[in-house]
């Protein structure tokens, strides 16, 4: 009876979104040929295959070229402060089981100014899916380095070469106590790029996704060689991860079964120099999550604040003198 | 629970008070002196129990009807060394017949578990020429030379300032009780001030059994026994006796320190999410908070940081009802940009400071009111939120209801500052009478109507309605960028002018609202005092004295500071002279180097000035130290040219 009756309202229910129904009135004004377009993409797409209602669809960013998409999504955004994007997106979800909530944000925003919240983002394991649009270079700004940036990058604030080694943002995520989701994708490669967000998506806790993305402004050629060259991309396959089409199989012959519980492993992968590891690295679905251990075992209501604020005053209750004996609370 | 007489210490002990009995008769014995007031120091080295002691003695004596306000005296360190002057513990505890406002005065009884502790309280001038001090006489007979020198020290220091001392056997006392008398010792001491304030002994023994109430009963049996021994020393062998009298308690009360009242106000706020981060003096809000909140289905989020504490609140917030976020002042600093977000997209936010010493790390542990300047004015740009300061304990519970409701009416944020006066000091008030409208209606999950836009601001009030995830049609994407009724990102003049028109509007919206409190004393005269926050006891204690005196003083306490309400410059203009009391800096005048032209003056008189243009004085001081009455007092009569 009851499968009929949620059928019944499910039908009442829109189930007909189409990718027009995620896009908002204003047209994206990246760069031509800006690797957040593609992103952009896979998100209305993924929206439009779950048929998330919009209102029920939360994008929350922070600073820079990647912390705009909540503007070009029809549904609810936060486009924040700075490196923030992270604890707005769990304050969202702490009292909001029912918001799918996905956070956008650049290689400086999550990985710089937002450093902090990462790891302990990371280490709540709150539902919510987080993209890391990681083309190692500031751009809203014009071009100054990232922590992600190649060392010797000729820069804005390097123009004698980036000092340091780039900072790697997968292994700093596999490093920290309760990762329970950790994929790469790279925007040239969309079909994967939509696989990897969709597997992210139906992932139970905080999904990380580093998506190395082209900025033809700043980092032009970056990432030309491995556009061009299949066999430098290595793509992680398995039964419980990914599983690669046979048209994109035929391209991408440098392949590894990778068991995306297998830690060791892919540490491993995350630190490849000359390759470019893309698929899941890492999936735990057994990590508790701190959205649920935190769920209250009950409403609040009236009743109960009435209740529990009277139980506070009786601990510290005086009452007049007929009562003052036997009035000094539990 | 195994009764005193039963064990051979219960039987000890029924010997002792048989003695203390008989001695009763004898020429020891005399009538209570009675009082109005007394102030009673109790200090010790930290982990000795001295403020456990304070707080039951208080406890004991608003239960018997006394009016009380007890301040804790707080080492910065956690484990400071022991016998050192900076490692002083305990609780300065206020009893009075009447309603006790304030701090008060200097000490008239101060007891000291040792002499180093006992000096930190007379270098600093907290005890009255010719208290009364009780000390532990262990120290004089100590097998380290050392230390028994340093004791016949101070004890020859407190006969010269003409004090009168007790020495007290404490720790041998204690000693035939328990084998670590430094576990022990508060008890005792709290019996010898039940015996000394004629406090009920019943009464006295529910207090310890409650304080105790998580303990094991041979641990109650242990400190009743403590606290019946103290009692009977004194009886025997002090000639200290005082009753303050009280009224019969005639309604149901309630007593807790303010961060207590701050957080039983966030329960009774229906707000349903705290974020915070440990920082002293607010923690304790959210430690009280943490241990009921969940109770009543809702969440304290320790976050990463001030600024994660910050940004998750105003998350919850956006997605929900009203959030709140606990801090203070380092954290407000850290805050700041966060708050702004809040300002610009219109997200209604709490934010509690309580105050400390600033500015950088400063006086953790120490009150200033030095935050209302960061609070008005902090984030860069126009930022308005609404500001508003509790000045009681009782204030400070309601003060999260009313700024719940002005945050969601308005959608605006809303500090409400208190300040480490308020934070640790306890006061009894009457038991508020739960009201389902004090609650956040439940969250609007409603259908946004067809063409209506986000930010929809009504051009008499500025208010706009929000758009909470969830509700139909009502997609958009919030942003702090400057931006248009539809919230799309928008750099024209004009429409950035919109909003802050509109912003700016709501507060103007509040302040027609507001009314303000009436003066205290005349409505006229030679001089007025305004003060906020927590000094509302103390001056208005100080107005009392003068007015008692035939000084024409009254004072006036604003409790909203942004915005504020109408007709403080008709107040102001009825004195010949107006002057803030604030606990916080000023340059002193009669400095070589200050002039007028560079004086700078305390942060409400350098707003009252801005806004009313009126020639407001001020006073104050930032010791890290509450404002006392006296000294509030003297200020005045110096200003009155009466000094």
């Amino acid at each position: 009876m009851t499968a009929s009756m949620s059928q019944c309202l499910l039908q009442m229910v829109r189930t007909d979104y189409t990718m027009s129904d995620y896009q908002s009135e204003i047209a994206p004004r990246w760069c031509a040929g800006c690797g957040d377009n593609a992103i952009l993409a896979a998100m209305q797409r993924l929206c439009r295959d779950e048929q998330l209602p919009p209102e029920k669809t939360v994008c929350v960013s922070g600073i820079g070229c990647a912390s705009r998409l909540p503007h070009y999504m029809n549904a609810y955004g936060f486009h924040g402060i700075h490196g923030r994007a992270l604890p707005v997106a769990e304050g969202i979800k702490i009292r909001r089981p029912d918001l799918q909530v996905f956070v956008t944000t650049g290689d400086g925003d999550c990985c710089s100014i937002g450093a902090a919240h990462w790891i302990h983002a990371v280490r709540y394991n709150m539902n919510m899916t987080l993209l890391l649009h990681d083309n190692e270079v500031y751009g809203l700004t014009k071009k100054q380095a990232s922590p992600t940036s190649p060392k010797g990058l000729k820069s804005n604030t390097t123009p004698f070469g980036a000092t340091l080694n780039a900072l790697n943002p997968l292994t700093v995520t596999l490093g920290i106590t309760n990762v329970s989701f950790v994929a790469q994708a790279v925007d040239w490669i969309p079909d994967l790029l939509y696989d990897i967000v969709s597997k992210a998506y139906h992932h139970k806790g905080f999904s990380f996704i580093r998506i190395l993305q082209r900025c033809p402004n700043f980092m032009e050629h970056r990432f030309d060689d491995y556009v061009r060259d299949p066999s430098s991309t290595r793509i992680l396959t398995h039964g419980n991860g990914l599983r690669l089409k046979p048209e994109l199989s035929r391209v991408y012959k440098n392949q590894q079964t990778h068991d995306p519980l297998d830690l060791a492993e892919a540490l491993t992968l995350a630190r490849l120099e000359d390759e470019i590891p893309v698929g899941i690295l890492y999936n735990d679905p057994s990590v508790p999550c701190y959205d649920e251990l935190r769920a209250g075992e009950r409403p609040s209501t009236p009743a109960l604040v009435e209740t529990v604020l009277n139980e506070e005053f009786d601990k510290v209750g005086i009452w007049p003198a007929t009562a003052a004996a036997s009035g000094s609370g539990a | 629970m195994t009764s005193d007489s039963t064990s051979p210490l219960g039987e000890a002990l029924e010997l002792r008070r048989e003695t203390a009995e008989a001695r009763e008769t004898g020429p020891r014995a005399r009538p209570a002196e009675v009082l109005q007031e007394h102030i009673v120091e109790i200090v010790s080295d930290s982990g000795e129990g001295a403020q456990r002691c304070g707080q039951s003695l208080a406890a004991i004596a608003a239960r018997s009807g006394n009016g009380i306000w007890t301040v804790e005296i707080i080492p910065a360190e956690i484990q400071p060394p022991p016998r050192s002057i900076a490692g002083a513990s305990g609780n300065r505890v206020r009893m009075a017949s009447d309603r006790v406002t304030n701090v008060g005065d200097e000490a008239d009884l101060v007891v000291a578990f040792n002499e180093q502790v006992l000096l930190s309280r007379l270098r600093t001038g907290e005890v009255k020429p010719g208290a009364s001090i009780i000390i532990d006489n262990c120290w004089a007979n100590d097998p380290d030379p050392e230390i028994a020198r340093a004791y016949e020290k101070v004890r020859a220091e407190i006969r010269v300032g003409g004090y009168r001392l007790y020495e007290v056997p404490m720790e041998a006392e204690c000693q035939k009780l328990v084998p670590d008398p430094r576990r022990g010792k508060n008890m005792f001491v709290l019996g010898m001030l039940c015996a000394i304030y004629s406090l009920d002994a019943a009464l006295a023994r529910d207090q310890v059994r409650f304080t105790f109430a998580k303990k094991d009963q041979k641990i109650i049996d242990a400190n009743i026994e403590l606290l019946d021994a103290g009692r009977a020393w004194a009886e025997a062998n002090l000639d200290l006796r005082y009753k303050i009298p009280a009224p019969p308690v005639t309604e149901p009360q309630v007593v807790m320190n303010g961060n207590a009242a701050l957080a039983l106000g966030v329960v009774a706020s229906g707000m349903e999410v705290c974020a915070m981060y440990p920082i002293t003096p607010a923690t304790s809000a959210s430690h009280y908070l943490s241990a009921v909140f969940e109770k009543v289905g809702c969440v304290v989020h320790q976050a990463e940081d001030e600024i994660a504490a910050c940004t998750f609140a105003i998350g919850a917030s956006y997605a929900g009802k009203c959030a709140v976020t606990i801090t203070s002042g380092p954290g407000l600093a850290l805050k700041q940009e966060a708050i702004g977000l809040a300002v610009m997209s219109e997200i209604p936010l709490v934010v509690i400071d309580v105050q400390r010493g600033g500015p950088s790390t400063g006086l953790p542990t120490k009150v200033e009111q030095g935050d209302l300047m960061s609070a008005v004015f902090g984030s860069h740009g126009d930022a308005p939120k609404v500001v508003m300061a509790a000045s009681s304990i009782e204030d400070c519970f309601y003060s999260v209801i009313t700024a719940r409701k002005i945050a969601e009416t308005f959608n605006m944020v809303v500090v409400i500052l208190s300040d480490a006066a308020l934070s640790t000091a306890q006061q009894p008030y009457p038991r508020p009478q739960f009201n389902a409208d004090w609650l956040a209606p439940p969250v609007d999950q409603s259908t946004v109507p067809e063409d209506a836009l986000p930010y929809d601001w009504d051009e008499r009030t500025g208010i706009m309605t929000r758009f909470i995830p969830g509700q139909p049609n009502g997609m958009h994407c919030l942003t702090g960028l400057a931006h248009d009724r539809g919230s799309h990102v928008a750099y024209d003049p004009e429409i950035n002018e919109e909003g802050l028109l509109n912003r700016s509007r709501k507060l103007a919206a509040l302040q027609t609202t507001l009314r303000l409190a009436p003066v205290f004393g005349d409505d006229d005269g030679d001089l007025l005092l305004i003060g906020w926050g927590s000094t509302k006891g103390a001056i208005e204690e100080a107005v009392t004295r003068l007015r008692a005196e035939g000084h024409r003083v009254s004072s006036l306490h604003l409790k909203y500071l942004q915005p504020m309400a109408s007709g403080i410059d008709t107040v102001m203009r009825r004195f010949d002279k107006v002057m803030t009391i604030e606990n916080n800096w000023n340059d002193p005048p009669d400095d070589p180097l200050i002039s007028p032209d560079n004086r700078r003056y305390s942060s409400l008189a350098t707003m009252l000035r801005a806004r009313w243009l009126v020639d407001v004085d001020c006073w104050g001081t930032a010791r890290g130290q509450p404002l006392k009455p006296a000294a509030i007092k003297a200020a005045a009569l110096a200003k009155l040219g009466k000094a």
